[in-house]
């Protein structure tokens, strides 16, 4: 017990000496799926000691292989601390607790808000580049990252209308990370058209009267829920009769990093599809 | 007698104009005159679309769900001659849930449409047997709402835990829906899944109210008027699995309706379970129609559960009726 207190001080008096950016630190843990994902690619080989749970799942991280190589944690503070880590990733939906009791036991940690736009995502790869000192990587990534999102948004009209409907009927607008997707992959988004900017239930009503010219479905996962009986609606299904639908595909959609290029990518070729279809 | 054709009457053209206010009522605020017309095939294709496969099945789920819980209500308060029973009281609605969650995990629902009402028809079937073996034939008061909380209690915990076991993330979202009940984006299929349980549970029941009336005056006093009570017994039981088990794989569990209407009719035909029984069903699904175009209505897009504005109404009404319970000494 006073071990632990004697290390903690420690650890405290060690954090408060050094300066913010003296030095890169050596031992990252992150517990937060997309600051897993910004880290891992950035970070320099043997810097990461840890990623969550979450990035080993394929079916919600784009980076499932790569942190499949690391040990995961599950975002409990006596799991983190043991794990020794002189720098903890946060997302701003992290347990708030966890991160205080961290920070109480000296352990740095930084906190990474949520992205839902393109200036959002920026900000978070410089950080991320500051935090791991790896600011040249950064610097290339965000080069990158503007070049492809460039060539992926030049030339957009017409631009179709498209509606994102995903399960219990949830729909999302501009104020969103998916209706950014949307936005930059060329079409007007039916949620901004009904008032749901930042999300919100679409009643199905609602979605048919507005007859999108694409219906983008959320994903649908085994097993049953009700929540996703209403994707398989005959009312829904005679809306997309005859109509191109795209299922969003959950790790590309969920954090803001450069993969959602990939899903700007998929979308516009569907756009592009329309516009040449008769 | 000309009271109860009026009674009859009135409620008639109450079901029927809330029939027509639910198809008229949703977020798209289209016109009456253009709905109708789409409804029955005009106008445009996509609300055509809207009328046929969301309103209309909503509906008609509305009127068929809210028949079958004042029928069985009123059934069962005549049958135990206790004015506590009801199905969501005693535990059937929640065994039905229990019963149609078992049905959609385990796969048979998709394999069989049948296969969910069926299981929830079972669920609410042996919930009924076991009330009845527990509270005894006459159902005294403190047994039956025991016996009923026991069973509500261990199906809610077993659906709870179905729905937690579930590979799907949401999966555990539905537990308000099997608890609360809802009629939101129902379609014709679910019509056709348990339209034929609940018509099947009316057929079965309405025979059963000469029995009911011969009842009031004692069992020994119905034997000997020439009612078969173990045949009514069976047909009881058989009639309110097949209302409930029905209601309840498409709609979730709606309390208190089963309750409210019999005890709101009762002295208006005369307290004879013979008319309460027709009544009921037409004051349930008055009841339900009714609940579900306020739900729309207070909250729209939220789908705000049957169940919260059904027992909001109806548990004070329960507390009422279990002091005069007491004060009668019952």
């Amino acid at each position: 017990m006073v071990g632990r207190l004697f290390l903690a001080a420690g650890l405290l008096l060690a954090g408060l000496a050094l300066p913010a950016a003296a030095e890169a630190p050596r031992r990252v843990l992150s517990m937060n799926l997309c600051t897993d994902q910004l880290a891992l690619m950035l970070a320099a080989p043997g810097q990461m000691v840890s990623v969550s749970y979450l990035a080993q799942d394929p079916t919600a991280s784009a980076m499932a292989v790569e942190a499949g190589r690391l040990p995961v944690n599950h975002g409990l503070a006596e799991e983190i601390f043991l794990a020794q880590p002189d720098l903890v990733l946060a997302g701003a939906w992290s347990t708030p607790e966890t991160v205080r009791l961290l920070e109480r036991l000296g352990i740095a940690v930084e906190v990474f808000p949520i992205e839902t736009d393109i200036a959002g995502i920026r900000a978070n790869i410089r950080r991320m580049g500051e935090v791991l000192g790896r600011e040249p990587q950064a610097r290339a990534m965000l080069a990158r990252f503007d070049a492809d999102l460039a060539r992926l948004t030049d030339g957009q009209d017409p631009r179709p209308r498209a509606a994102l409907y995903m399960a219990n009927g949830y729909s999302a607008g501009r104020d969103s990370l998916a209706g950014q997707i949307v936005d930059l992959a060329g079409f007007d988004n039916v949620a901004d058209e009904l008032g749901l900017p930042s999300g919100g239930v679409l009643a199905l009503e609602s979605l048919l009267l507005s007859d999108p010219d694409l219906l983008i479905e959320g994903r649908r996962y085994d097993g049953h829920a009700r929540a996703q009986e209403m994707l398989e609606h005959p009312a829904l299904r005679a809306l997309s009769r005859g109509k191109p639908a795209q299922v969003i595909s959950d790790p590309d959609w969920i954090c803001g990093n450069p993969h959602i290029l990939r899903a700007v990518a998929e979308l516009r070729d569907a756009r592009l599809a329309l516009r040449d279809a008769p | 007698m000309t009271r109860p054709r009026l009674l009859f009457a009135g409620l008639a053209a109450l079901v029927a104009a809330l029939f027509l206010a639910s198809l008229l009522t949703g977020p798209a605020g289209v016109g009456p005159g253009e709905s109708l017309a789409a409804l029955f095939g005009g106008g445009d294709d996509l609300l055509g679309l809207v009328m046929r496969e969301l309103r209309l099945p909503r509906a008609i789920l509305g009127l068929l769900v809210g028949a079958a819980l004042g029928m069985a209500g009123a059934v069962l308060q005549g049958f135990l001659r206790n004015p506590l029973a009801e199905p969501g009281l005693i535990g059937t609605s929640a065994s039905a849930a229990l019963g149609a969650v078992l049905a959609i995990q385990t796969g048979l629902s998709a394999a069989f449409p049948l296969g969910l009402p069926l299981a929830a028809l079972a669920g609410a079937g042996l919930s009924v047997l076991l009330v009845l073996a527990l509270a005894g034939p006459r159902g005294g008061t403190l047994a039956l709402i025991l016996a009923g909380i026991a069973i509500s209690a261990l199906a809610g915990a077993a659906t709870s835990l179905v729905l937690n076991l579930s590979p799907n993330p949401f999966a555990i979202n539905e537990i308000v829906f099997w608890m609360m009940g809802s009629l939101a984006d129902r379609s014709m299929l679910h019509v056709w899944i348990a339209a034929p349980f609940m018509m099947l549970g009316f057929a079965l029941l309405w025979p059963l109210r000469r029995g009911l009336e011969a009842l009031t005056l004692g069992e020994d006093a119905a034997a000997s008027s020439g009612v078969n009570l173990g045949r009514l017994r069976l047909m009881l039981v058989a009639g309110i699995a097949a209302l409930i088990g029905g209601a309840t794989a498409v709609a979730g569990t709606v309390g208190f309706v089963g309750l409210v209407v019999p005890h709101v009719l009762r002295r208006a035909v005369g307290a004879s379970p013979a008319r309460l029984v027709p009544a009921s069903a037409l004051g349930g699904a008055a009841t339900v129609l009714a609940a579900d175009i306020a739900v729309r209505l207070i909250a729209p897009g939220r789908d705000l559960k049957l169940g919260v504005l059904t027992a909001l109404v109806g548990a004070p009404f329960f507390l009422h009726l279990i002091l005069k319970t007491r004060r009668e000494g019952l």
